[in-house]
């Protein structure tokens, strides 16, 4: 292949600016999916990234347009996989842009924009959805100018759903964004971007190549892993795999190995020859978790299954970590890590989807760097161990800075949620009459639970919103536990700001109050800090359950009411002398994340 | 006027009946006006059946004395529905047909609006000697609350005429906790059972049963649910005034002087034998439960085409048979022995004040009577009620 004839770029685009149904018309007009395969958001095959319109896995397609190979790289359209964006972004030489023509500029253009400038891609500006009627485009691209820096009239003007103005897009690709650069002739180097677990071939990873090119049964050295392996299958995804003899430098296409986990060929990995090894491709990073929480079966024989459904996962995901941990309160479980608040959700919701189980989640939570008194540093991912207030030196806590674009009527509400949430205002533009810029510094322990939800809400889902890892710093940061009859439950174990410890431990307090159904003797509920109580609520003794007739005829109903009650019994958590139902514990949980 | 045998032998109370001890039940599924909260099988509409009914309840009994299964009655016991609706010679005429023993003893459950001296006095003429009244409140509006239509000053005119008539054997039924029942009411009404000198009471927490008229009001909200602290507060209040007035408990719900007991109700719970005549009417021996079709028109049916008027029964397998052993007597005053299964248990729940000891084995006390339900789970739970062997190498326990 002519290297001066490819093209390698991606899409990029807030949610619901439509990236999908333009990959769809690009396809159609490339003669890449006969039509009567055609689905609407071809490249999105999870049911998950249906579902949420959005996209988990990055894919890519080779395409044929005039006299020109396009590699189109689809990229996750989540802060929750910004490296895998960045690795993504990593393989293209170009982007194209796009904002929705009514809706303008929102948080994720502005994250998408940065990342693609930040990766030296020469970006390709695209005003979509011109055929609706509140579209303003012209008001739109104005703003695209003053904010992105991009000329007004370098901005292209389509619909991707009627397909209007999408050849001239493919054009300017070819006649904007510059061929790719490499030396044929120079030892092998290509990038991973992605990789996924096929139960036929194994793992099946996405590459592009830099320098000299991938040959099919050659012995590969992958530099990460530190593993040699041989090329199986090379090939080009056109989008139906073809295999090919071999990708030089400018292609992007798959590779298949033999490698049984995907954490053998993670993203960014440099795959080069064996026996005359290139240099590493820059930019390689382990994934790091940050936000954690405890996964464990409601019924307490699933165990096997979901550590069975976590390996499984993770031949798929290599991103999330798990480690098995045992609770006083929920019994066997593990603790995992996630990228992000999305990717936790996606892989609750794919272990319950697609392994049938019924789990329950502990509140999330970050991970804390503990400075001990004897000058030992910890880093601690479960309340439960964090080690007593007494041998704490500093605590330190993960901050995000997050950037709100909303219009400016809700200002006053995000602000004071923001400061409400420990958050630090360290920019507020106005990127046009109507609409403005925030960017605070926030711990990310007060957005993992309901920050989100709560920026909706307040303004009635105009604003969007986008975060990336900040600092750590130190916090005054406290363990509030929670006792019941005395003794600590570990699932309700949480670390909070010390200004609201009280208010957490008030409302866990009243909510199990309400849960746990009342005991022969009083259950005295009670949140502690340090040894110091800071809520307290009692559940009332029962006086009586049941006083009614027994005769003849009431026997059998009675014996089996009791029985009932015996085999309830057994189901029940015993927490010292409370029993309390898993339903309380569940609910418990579940009320948090709301 | 003769007298009948008012006096009957000293109560047994004990977990084991008696050698040779066999009740009858027989339920008269006929009411002039139904309880809001009641769910029992008993019909308002269905006066064009009565004669049949009773006819048929003759021939029932016929059958099984001449199939021997029905020998000597140590009890008997009209239930219902309103036994007292029926004229009292048609309830002789079903009682007649009952062999019994001397002493047996034979209850009928009235309503205080429908008996009058010259029912009664046939009654105990023709060998009835215990009689049941449906009091439930002395308070007007509790009444109202609860369906019921009678005038408290009828439960006077009732017990003046079983008293005319020798009847001094007999029991007030009580029921506290209807919606706007305040607990002076419920005194009241306690102070009202209590003047008229009864040797025996029965007192029931309403129960919400779903499908009665108070369930689908409370259902619908419209009503509140009986309320369990409420009701706990009138059940101490009661133990305590009958207590005061000489009635001992001697079941949760049951409260008597000595030798006023129930003996057909303490069969029941020690799981003695009894035949079910009529609709609906439950029967147990020898292990096997049973239970006669629920309606008055097919028990007549089944007697009328010479059928067994049997609807289902029930076999109870030792260890289900040793469930029910527990769950019954620990209701009553003789309580339980102490299984070696569940001596920890036993020794949690006596330090914590709800079962006392008693000889070898315990009882509830009165917090422990008002929690028996969740007393008894934790009892089974813990194996108190494995069945024999296990149970004949008890261990005593307790000082004596």
């Amino acid at each position: 292949m002519d290297i001066s004839r490819s093209r390698c770029f991606s899409l990029l685009s807030h949610v619901d600016h439509g990236k999908s149904t333009l990959a769809d018309r690009i396809l159609e007009l490339c003669g890449a999916v006969d039509a009567r395969l055609m689905r609407e958001q071809y490249l999105d095959t999870m049911d998950l990234e249906r579902e949420r319109g959005i996209t988990i896995k990055a894919q890519n397609v080779r395409l044929h347009w005039r006299d020109y190979w396009l590699h189109l790289i689809d990229t996750p359209g989540h802060v929750d996989f910004g490296y895998e964006v960045s690795r993504s972004l990593a393989a293209c030489e170009g982007a194209v842009l796009l904002v929705d023509a009514s809706q303008g500029i929102e948080a994720q253009t502005l994250a998408n924009c940065y990342a693609a400038l930040e990766a030296d891609l020469t970006i390709v500006g695209v005003l979509n959805k011109i055929d609706l009627p509140q579209a303003e485009p012209d008001r739109r691209a104005e703003e695209i100018e003053r904010v992105l820096g991009i000329p007004a009239d370098e901005l292209l003007r389509i619909s991707a759903k009627t397909g209007e103005g999408v050849p001239e897009l493919l054009d300017a690709v070819v006649a904007r964004i510059p061929a790719p650069t490499g030396d044929p002739d120079a030892p092998l180097r290509a990038l991973i971007f992605d990789s996924f677990y096929d139960s036929y071939r194994g793992v099946v990873s996405s590459v592009r190549v830099f320098d000299g090119s991938l040959v099919s049964g050659a012995r590969l050295r992958y530099v990460q892993a530190g593993a040699v392996h041989d090329a199986e299958e090379i090939g080009v995804r056109s989008p139906i795999p073809t295999p090919v003899a071999s990708l030089g430098p400018g292609e992007v296409g798959y590779l298949i190995a033999g490698i049984k986990e995907v954490r053998q060929a993670r993203v960014g990995e440099t795959v080069t020859a064996a026996a005359n090894p290139g240099a590493e491709l820059p930019g390689y990073r382990d994934p790091k978790p940050m936000v954690f929480c405890g996964l464990y079966p409601i019924v307490g024989d699933e165990y096997a299954d979901l550590r069975d459904a976590l390996e499984k996962l993770q031949l798929n995901d290599s991103s999330f970590t798990y480690e098995p941990e045992t609770s006083g309160a929920l019994g066997f479980g593990f603790r995992c890590g996630f990228l992000g608040l999305l990717h936790m959700e996606i892989v609750r919701e794919r272990l319950e989807r697609e392994y049938d189980l019924s789990l329950v989640a502990t509140a999330p939570n970050v991970e804390y760097r503990v400075h001990l008194t004897d000058g030992k540093v910890e880093i601690i991912d479960n309340p439960s161990a964090m080690p007593p207030a007494t041998h704490l030196e500093q605590v330190e806590e993960p901050y995000v800075t997050v950037t709100i674009l909303t219009p400016t009527d809700y200002v006053g509400p995000l602000m004071d949620l923001s400061q409400a949430r420990r958050g630090e205002m360290t920019k507020l533009e106005y990127l046009s009459e109507e609409r403005v810029e925030l960017v605070y510094e926030l711990p990310l322990a007060e957005i993992v639970m309901d920050f989100f939800d709560l920026v909706k809400s307040r303004t009635r889902g105009y604003a969007s919103l986008d975060y990336e890892p900040a600092a750590y710093r130190p916090s005054d940061l406290v363990k509030v536990d929670v006792l019941l009859n005395g003794v600590p439950v570990d699932a309700f174990s949480t670390i909070v700001h010390r200004q609201r410890a009280q208010d957490y431990g008030r409302r866990m307090t009243e909510r199990l109050r309400q849960l746990i159904p009342r005991q022969l003797f009083d259950v005295p509920i009670q949140a502690a800090m340090g040894g110091r109580v800071i809520a307290r609520e009692t559940v009332k003794a029962k006086r009586k359950d049941v006083l009614a007739k027994c005769y003849g005829g009431d026997v059998s109903r009675k014996r089996k009411l009791l029985d009932r009650q015996k085999e309830g019994k057994r189901r029940m958590k015993q927490i010292g002398r409370v029993e309390v139902p898993q339903e309380a514990f569940v609910a418990a949980l579940r009320l948090d994340e709301s | 006027m003769t007298t009948p045998a008012t006096s009957t032998p000293p109560a047994r109370r004990s977990s084991t009946p008696e050698p040779g001890t066999l009740g009858v039940y027989v339920h008269i599924p006929f009411c002039a006006q139904r309880c809001d909260y009641c769910d029992f099988a008993t019909w308002t509409d269905r006066a064009w059946i009565i004669d049949d009914y009773v006819d048929a309840c003759v021939t029932d009994l016929r059958r099984r004395v001449a199939a021997d299964e029905l020998t000597s009655a140590s009890s008997v016991f009209f239930g219902g529905g309103t036994p007292s609706l029926l004229d009292a010679p048609s309830l002789l005429r079903i009682l007649d047909e009952v062999p019994r023993s001397v002493d047996a003893e034979v209850t009928v459950e009235c309503n205080p609006d429908t008996v009058d001296v010259a029912k009664l006095a046939t009654y105990a003429a023709g060998g009835v000697n215990r009689l049941s009244f449906g009091v439930q409140s002395m308070r007007p509006h509790v009444l109202a609350e609860l369906g019921r239509t009678h005038q408290p000053a009828n439960v006077t005119r009732a017990v003046d005429a079983a008293r005319a008539v020798g009847l001094e054997h007999f029991n007030l039924d009580l029921i506290y906790g209807a919606t706007g029942e305040t607990l002076d009411d419920w005194r009241v009404t306690l102070d009202g059972a209590l003047a008229l000198d009864p040797p025996h009471v029965s007192a029931y927490a309403l129960t919400c049963e779903p499908a009665t008229p108070l369930g689908r009001r409370v259902a619908a909200g419209t009503t509140p649910p009986p309320d369990d602290d409420d009701q706990a507060t009138k059940y101490e209040v009661a133990d305590a005034a009958l207590a005061g007035a000489g009635l001992d408990w001697y079941e949760i719900s049951n409260w008597s002087r000595a030798g006023h007991e129930c003996r057909h109700n303490l069969l029941t719970w020690a799981q003695g034998d009894y035949v079910g005549i009529g609709a609906a009417a439950h029967a147990h021996r020898h292990g096997v439960r049973s239970w006669n079709v629920r309606t008055p028109e097919r028990y007549v049916e089944r007697i009328h085409a010479g059928a067994a008027p049997e609807a289902g029964r029930e076999h109870l397998d030792p260890v289900t048979r040793a469930e029910e052993r527990l769950v019954l007597a620990l209701r009553t005053r003789g309580g339980v022995p102490v299984h070696p299964d569940a001596m920890t248990e036993t020794e949690t729940l006596t330090r914590a004040g709800f079962l006392t000891r008693r000889g070898d084995g315990v009882r509830l006390t009165r917090r422990g009577r008002l929690l028996a339900n969740d007393v008894t789970v934790r009892l089974l739970a813990a194996g108190a009620a494995q069945p024999a062997p296990t149970l004949s190498h008890r261990i005593p326990v307790g000082t004596r």
